[in-house]
């Protein structure tokens, strides 16, 4: 895939932009020139052999990883720049992790309502509220005085979900968020993760998941050794994969 | 064959008395049996209890010493371990340039040090700049700050104070180890998380690490405490009038040399054991909460 000299200027629909992001970890080059846009309400699922840059490209979104060049503006902030406050951007993008990441010294409830409080400077009481909202949503309000180490894989990842919605972001990212989990806890959290989809949030989704990718996802992207080999809905991809790459990768996925 | 083997299965065997006897504390037990005993003169002869009126200004004086530099040391110590883990290069480079350098140093020439060259180096610089107050600033407030920081002399340094700031440094760089350990510990995914929630690296420390670091941090910490009470015992050689110092008094004094340092050992030990009973306790109950 060759880029055109002249790039196209971003569009108020692209809330996510990624330009020429270049990053390696010593002499391993994990990114190589990936540009990327995603668009307002657009789910787009990032797949592809391990270590080969997906995990390293969303986590450049909200600038857990410094990209070596290239930019990168989410909602019109440009994250790679060194002037912007990095934590106002973060504040507005989600991210669900594959080992959770939760708090182990708050409890469900505290995890929800601890950055509703320190950033959003919420109420106790308004940010106890939006976390049992949430925690209805996502089917487990019993368990809102329960430890992270009283929770299975499944819960932990929705208390994860509830934890990054309660934030109100504009977008979601997941970073295979079902990687870590038994096979039976897998659909409690794609269910979740199908239902954001549904109502119109923005998601960028790293999985190995092709059943969700099929439900839910607009876009697949495939990044193979740092490069993006191809982009496609899924219906185009499963059916007729472009390149050789693709086709040879979904053959050993899927049965 | 697997009907043999049915057979021969060993009989669970009674524990022998001897290995139960070996389960016994018995080094608490020894322990114990000591304290009773000088406890005992403590209470029965004159010269032990003489020693034990003596002394005993100086077991507050220790206690209140180590309360005092430990808590201080414990303030240096949660800054300086945020430097030692810190990103910012001039930050981090002071941080390691105090631990270092103040592990290198005997607590004994660190005290002499702070007492007879940084103190008398710090009042002269407090004179310099009270003078300078006095010449340039006629604001009404200050003059009398000026006028005593013009006029301090070097004897009003209390000996006690000097000391309190010496052990205080030297266990300044002890504690910021701890801190960094314990910060060390937390998974890097922690602050990932709070950071990506937009919270800033302060509130990421101060509401998501440190809680979790405390945790791990408060056995080591506790153990530190009983190490600057033994420690405080150093500051004798400033005169200062805590417990080993009132010891070495005591026995000029009455000439009662055993009499005399029974009784500072015993009472020493009544207060490391005591406290390491608690380090203990404090120890157990992290580990069930874990």
């Amino acid at each position: 895939m060759k880029s055109s000299i002249v790039e196209p200027l971003p569009t108020d629909d692209d809330i996510i932009t990624i330009d020429h992001v270049y990053k390696s970890f010593g002499k391993t080059k994990a990114l190589i020139d990936v540009s990327l846009r995603v668009k307002r309400g657009e789910v787009c699922f990032i797949f592809g052999p391990s270590g080969g840059g997906k995990s390293t490209l969303l986590r450049c979104i909200n600038h857990l990883e410094a990209p070596d060049s290239g930019s990168i503006i989410v909602d019109g902030i440009p994250v790679t720049e060194a002037k912007t406050n990095i934590d106002l951007v973060r504040a507005e993008v989600g991210i669900v992790f594959q080992l959770f990441n939760l708090f182990p010294h708050l409890t469900t409830l505290g995890n929800i309502t601890v950055a509703q409080e320190k950033v959003r400077k919420r109420s106790k009481e308004e940010a106890e509220r939006v976390a049992m909202e949430l925690l209805e949503r996502v089917g487990m309000p019993e368990k809102a005085d329960a430890y992270p180490g009283q929770l299975s894989g499944g819960q932990k990842q929705r208390v994860a979900m509830a934890r990054a919605l309660a934030m109100n972001p504009k977008i979601m990212l997941f970073d295979e968020p079902t990687s870590a989990l038994d096979a039976e806890m897998i659909k409690e959290v794609l269910d979740v993760m199908l239902d954001l989809a549904q109502e119109g949030m923005t998601m960028v989704v790293v999985s190995h998941e092709m059943g969700f990718a099929k439900a839910a996802a607009d876009r697949m992207v495939f990044l193979d050794a740092g490069r993006i080999i191809e982009e496609a809905t899924p219906q185009e991809l499963f059916k007729n994969p472009k390149e050789e790459r693709t086709k040879l990768f979904l053959s050993q996925i899927l049965y | 064959m697997a009907i043999e083997r049915e057979i021969e299965r060993p009989q669970p065997k009674l524990i022998p008395w001897t290995a139960k006897l070996a389960q016994v504390p018995w080094w608490a037990l020894i322990i114990l049996l000591m304290g009773v005993f000088i406890a005992y003169f403590l209470f029965t002869s004159a010269t032990y209890q003489d020693a034990l009126q003596f002394l005993i200004a100086g077991v507050r004086l220790t206690i209140l010493v180590s309360l005092i530099s430990f808590g201080t040391a414990l303030v240096v110590g949660l800054v300086v371990g945020l430097g030692r883990v810190s990103k910012n290069v001039v930050f981090y480079t002071l941080s390691s340039l105090y631990v270092e350098v103040v592990r290198g140093i005997p607590i004994l020439v660190m005290l002499i040090y702070f007492a007879f060259v940084v103190t008398p180096l710090g009042v002269q610089f407090l004179n310099w700049l009270g003078t300078a107050m006095l010449q340039n600033l006629a604001i009404a407030p200050l003059v009398g700050l000026a006028d005593s920081l013009a006029n301090l002399h070097i004897q009003d340094v209390e000996m006690t104070v000097r000391a309190i700031i010496g052990l205080a440094f030297c266990y300044g760089a002890f504690e910021a180890e701890i801190f960094r350990a314990g910060i060390e510990s937390i998974q890097r995914g922690q602050m990932e998380a709070a950071r990506s929630l937009g919270m800033s690296y302060f509130e990421g420390m101060r509401y998501i690490i440190l809680p979790q670091a405390i945790r791990t941090v408060l056995p080591p910490l506790g153990n530190d405490f009983i190490a600057i009470l033994k420690d405080s015992s150093l500051i004798s050689v400033l005169a200062v009038r805590e417990l080993t110092h009132l010891g070495k008094l005591n026995r000029s004094r009455t000439f009662r040399t055993f009499e005399t340092w029974n009784t500072v050992t015993f009472l020493y030990l009544v207060m490391t054991l005591t406290l390491s009973v608690v380090v203990k306790f404090i120890e157990r109950r992290m580990a069930f909460e874990e």
